[in-house]
């Protein structure tokens, strides 16, 4: 007898717990009825459905490890978006909400990999790298070990760092590295990078090509296709750069 | 809202792609009629719309899957793919 995932059904997720990451960005914690269980870099798909039966979908990143056993999303919004919008600012804790999933398998990572891991996130692209390094953190620390990462974090501002403090806490494991780049604006007194990612900065963040890391790259279409050509310039195999393109939908 | 801002990848598509295959499609291997490269199909590009998907070959811009639907129907065009390697489930 040989069977597949399971079929990928709608569910009705309730809202459990409600976090202002940023002024733009929420996660809505989800307790989502019969979870099969995901992998760190899964998505699911959400559906709105109007009175008038009109309805709207829209995919979004799990930000939870596995091992939480809740579905955390983080959605920013986008003023003109009309699923981000709804679930930004009319969802609260206690709310219902249309979900299937986990779908995805190509950008996915898994403690077991193992071999350094280079994550790159651009603004809200930071959300699936933060399953992995949930993930990574929850592993045995011999697997931590066999597998320690580094993560290039671009954002505008210093208020736009989704996760900040959580990030601050995970460096302080010495598997995990984390790089932040300010786009916009940094704060005096400001000690890490303050321009758009580049080769150099690329160079001096990332593994040695000959390290082998497995490459994860997630954000606005022009940042991920910039640092993946960028990381196979710089040697490293086409094959390990996975991507995951983040378009303006709302 | 430009064309290229709209643009994402394979990923994107996964959720439409399991209403039909009983696999996750992503990790499935696809080659392009246009160039004969092997791509899995969460590499490709996805030029997604209103009323379905369209995914390209990221070497050589050939549509290589396309993906619609209408109210009673889904339409699926694989003909840009030549071979579909999907893994085998035990």
């Amino acid at each position: 007898m040989t069977s597949g995932p399971p079929r990928l059904e709608w569910r009705v997720a309730r809202v459990v717990d409600v976090r202002q990451e940023t002024a733009a960005a929420r996660t809505l914690v989800l307790d989502v009825p019969q979870w099969p269980g995901h992998r760190a870099g899964q998505h699911v798909d959400v559906r709105l459905v109007a009175e008038d039966g009109y309805q709207a979908q829209r995919s979004y990143s799990i930000a939870s490890a596995p091992e939480e056993g809740t579905v955390a999303l983080t959605i920013e919004r986008l003023d003109d978006g009309e699923v981000s919008t709804y679930l930004s600012d009319v969802l609260g804790v206690g709310d219902g909400l249309e979900v299937r999933g986990p779908i995805g398998g190509y950008f996915v990572w898994e403690s077991s990999d193992a071999g350094p891991l280079l994550l790159v996130g651009g603004g809200s692209g930071i959300v699936p790298l933060m399953a992995m390094l949930r993930h990574h953190a929850r592993a045995e620390p011999s697997l931590r070990a066999s597998a320690p990462v580094r993560l290039l974090y671009s954002a505008r501002t210093r208020d736009q760092i989704i996760y900040r403090e959580e990030l601050e806490q995970l460096a302080r494991s010495r598997d995990v590295s984390v790089t932040i780049t300010l786009t916009r604006e940094a704060p005096v007194g400001w000690e890490g990078y303050s321009r758009r990612i580049d080769r150099e900065m690329l160079g001096a963040v990332s593994w040695p090509p000959s390290e082998m890391p497995r490459a994860y790259v997630c954000g606005p279409t022009p940042l991920v296709e910039s640092v993946a050509s960028l990381l196979v310039e710089l040697g490293h195999d086409p094959a390990r750069v996975r991507t995951e393109r983040f378009g303006p939908t709302g | 809202m430009q064309v290229e801002q709209m643009r994402m990848d394979g990923n994107a598509a996964a959720g439409a792609l399991r209403e039909i295959f009983s696999q996750e499609m992503t990790v499935a291997a696809a080659t392009c009629t246009g160039c004969g490269v092997e791509h899995e199909i969460g590499a490709l590009l996805d030029y997604g719309h209103a009323m379905g998907v369209v995914l390209r070959c990221p070497g050589c811009n050939t549509a290589m899957l396309r993906l619609s639907r209408t109210p009673a129907w889904v339409y699926l065009d694989t003909s840009g793919i030549s071979y579909l390697k999907v893994p085998s489930v035990s």
